[in-house]
């Protein structure tokens, strides 16, 4: 039980962190605004939470413009990409070891 | 953590990366409507082509009269733009009604996955038709149409696979046979999409 808990990934607390990890393993890439439609959050509290998994380096980030218009676009690293499957392993085992009891 | 809470983590996470990665709100009810599209055009070109030859042979002599053959033209452009107008139309107004934005990375990556093929496809029988080679133009609708669908499956419900996968058949089929092209074109535009439709309605959209 003990040990299970250490592998939870502090970076993952935040349940939108959780989630924007979510989306972009499932995608080659996603865009800010995109990103903020989905997970109907606000513009700072996505970017917040989008510097925090930057600078663990779970993500990386392409800063390029449409016209005039800035299009910042997130791929998931493959620091971040194993680090996610290790914490949905961890809630997997919890699950088990809970059913054991 | 309570067992409750991750199980209910465990599942947002999981609707998080389908929802994200797959337009689900295509319409099945206009594969219906695309499907009763065919049909009458079908219908309507088989009429004309029946009053002018007396049977339905797919010929060379469509390239002698050329009323007939603009005819046939028009009809089946018509059934195109109305099948993809309904189609956009029918998934938006899907996609509105879950309070989604029809216009999200992966609808961008659905469409343009499904374009490159049907544009290949389409530009392929414009040359068939220009060359005269009418036997296999029924052939190419089909194949083409089926593998753009496989490349959308991605993008979309995986069931979609299944119907490229059956359309490439029937086109394989008509290639083999091409007197019966218009049969295997009625059968796999219009018989199919209406039992696809309809079983893609009463599983995803009720």
């Amino acid at each position: 039980m003990k040990r299970s808990l250490e592998q939870f990934n502090k970076a993952f607390e935040n349940r939108i962190r959780l989630q924007i990890m979510s989306v972009l393993v499932a995608n080659e890439n996603y865009d800010f605004n995109s990103l903020k439609e989905l997970l109907e959050v606000t513009d700072g509290n996505l970017a917040s939470h989008l510097k925090a998994l930057e600078k663990e380096e779970y993500i990386l980030v392409y800063k390029t413009f449409i016209g005039r218009k800035p299009n910042t676009q997130y791929t998931v690293s493959e620091k971040g990409r194993s680090a996610f499957i290790k914490h949905l392993e961890a809630l997997e085992n919890l699950i088990k070891q809970q059913k054991k009891q | 953590m309570e067992e409750k809470d991750i199980h209910s983590e465990l599942a947002s996470i999981r609707s998080l990366m389908e929802r994200s990665s797959r337009f689900l709100s295509l319409s099945g009810l206009s594969g219906v409507m695309a499907g009763i599209y065919a049909l009458i055009g079908a219908f309507i070109g088989y009429n004309i082509v029946n009053e002018k030859y007396g049977s339905l042979t797919i010929s060379d002599s469509y390239s002698d009269n050329s009323l007939v053959y603009h005819q046939l033209l028009l009809i089946a452009s018509a059934i195109l733009l109305l099948s993809v107008l309904t189609c956009l139309l029918l998934s938006i107004r899907q996609a509105k009604k879950k309070g989604e934005n029809y216009w999200n990375p992966v609808s961008k990556r659905l469409i343009s996955s499904m374009a490159i093929p049907l544009f290949t496809g389409g530009l392929f029988i414009i040359i068939l038709l220009l060359k005269a080679e009418y036997n296999l133009v029924a052939s190419a609708c089909l194949i083409f149409y089926g593998l753009s669908l496989i490349s959308a499956s991605q993008y979309t419900f995986s069931d979609v696979k299944w119907l490229g996968f059956c359309q490439i058949t029937l086109g394989l089929l008509a290639a083999l046979i091409p007197e019966s092209g218009l049969w295997f074109w009625v059968f796999g535009f219009g018989l199919l999409h209406i039992i696809y439709g309809a079983l893609m309605h009463f599983k995803y959209n009720r």
